[in-house]
């Protein structure tokens, strides 16, 4: 088993490698990988291949070939999502909702290609789980408080999955309902839990910018769950929120 | 120091009241008994910043030892936990390591309920392997105290 931690696209990754042995090599290829998805999708780089397409220098045949595969992506999700997960808005081009998760499940496919069965990669609390934590048990994920983080609401337990959270984050961050063209300010925070954690990360994001109504249109997702939370919520006296 | 301490042990004692709230999965109900007792005496700082990598062999537990866990770099800064084991329970949790400058310190120093610190200390945060949704100072915190968990073989 191997453990790293990795500071990357203004996050933490950790990448978790349960199978016996020695990970470093596989695990240090990830990390390349989540390098280069940064310099080609990072908008905080001047120099990356997104900043010099919303600038005009490049077209996107001049971009790297990945940047047509999560546009692609994009619009799958902007289609699957009716329009609240959107890569283009403004008419600036920011698939940066995507991305890590998309990055994240590709590094994860990376270690199973290198032969790994059990890990997990998490970036910033997304989190794409392959296997089992130790043999006979679950891997299990805490979801903590949208408002008060130190304090985890809920246990999911699984196998082979993936957990994406989207909220009103500490830098202070907003997701536009893109319908409205104003900040969601309905929800403090949505999890989604699927199989796919590109898929779930896009979905998370939709479910914020539809507010409450949201939980309803995920139940008709198949394979994906999702646990929706309004502002407000307090911790109880015992220190541990009650999801609602 | 005393109020890292006191948010580490907030923490922790939020995850042990989870796991003592085990309503969802009965799969839940039963931490694993010594699932982690790797050494990450081989801990490796890799050559750029902001990383770290520990490979972990095995080895049982007993008697008194304090284990320091992996520096975890936050967006405010490492953190860096110590454990003190006793015969395989966690006896204490300390911040050698923190962020000074984060503002969430007196937030969740709010938050620490002085009377579970032992209890919360003693069972340790077996039972959770990710947090989704966490600060990342907070996730640091997690992060460094499995990590000396996983090397104190608690």
């Amino acid at each position: 088993m191997t453990v790293h931690v990795e500071h990357c696209m203004g996050t933490v990754f950790t990448i978790d490698v349960r199978d016996p042995g020695d990970w470093s090599d596989a695990i240090a290829r990830v990390v390349a990988w989540l390098h280069r998805v940064d310099g080609i999708f990072s908008t905080y780089r001047a120099d990356s291949d997104i900043s010099r397409l919303r600038r005009g220098e490049i077209g996107l045949e001049d971009a790297d070939r990945l940047v047509a595969d999560v546009l692609a992506l994009c619009v799958t999700m902007q289609s699957k999502t009716d329009g609240y997960f959107t890569a283009l808005w403004d008419g600036a081009l920011d698939p940066t909702g995507l991305v890590k998760g998309w990055a994240i499940e590709a590094a994860s496919e990376m270690l199973r290609e290198a032969g790994s069965a059990n890990h997990a990669v998490n970036g910033g609390g997304d989190i794409q789980l392959a296997g089992e934590a130790t043999p006979g048990e679950p891997w299990r994920v805490g979801i903590s408080h949208p408002i008060d983080r130190t304090h985890v609401m809920r246990i999911v337990p699984g196998r082979d999955f993936a957990v994406a959270t989207s909220g009103r984050g500490e830098r202070g961050d907003h997701i536009v309902n893109p319908y409205t063209g104003r900040p969601a300010t309905d929800l403090s925070g949505v999890t989604v839990v699927g199989p796919s954690l590109t898929r779930a990360d896009a979905y998370a994001t939709a479910g914020l910018a539809m507010g409450p109504a949201g939980e309803r249109w995920l139940e008709n997702v198949p394979d994906y769950d999702g646990f929706f939370r309004a502002d407000g919520l307090a911790p109880s006296a015992t220190g541990v929120c009650r999801v609602e | 120091m005393r109020r890292v301490v006191l948010a580490i042990v907030s923490t922790v004692a939020s995850l042990v009241l989870l796991l003592s709230f085990k309503t969802h999965n009965p799969s839940v109900a039963t931490p694993p008994a010594a699932t982690s007792n790797a050494t990450g005496n081989t801990s490796t700082g890799s050559s750029s910043t902001g990383s770290s990598t520990s490979t972990g062999g095995s080895t049982g537990a007993s008697g008194t030892k304090t284990v320091t866990g992996d520096a975890v770099d936050t967006r405010y800064g490492p953190v860096q936990v110590q454990v003190t084991v006793t015969d395989g329970k966690v006896t204490n949790a300390t911040a050698v390591e923190y962020p000074v400058t984060d503002p969430r310190d007196a937030q969740i120093n709010a938050y620490a309920i002085p009377a579970l610190n032992q209890e919360a200390v003693q069972s340790g945060t077996a039972g959770i392997d990710m947090i989704s949704g966490a600060t990342y100072t907070s996730e640091g915190y997690i992060q460094s105290l499995q990590s000396a968990l996983n090397k104190a073989g608690a």
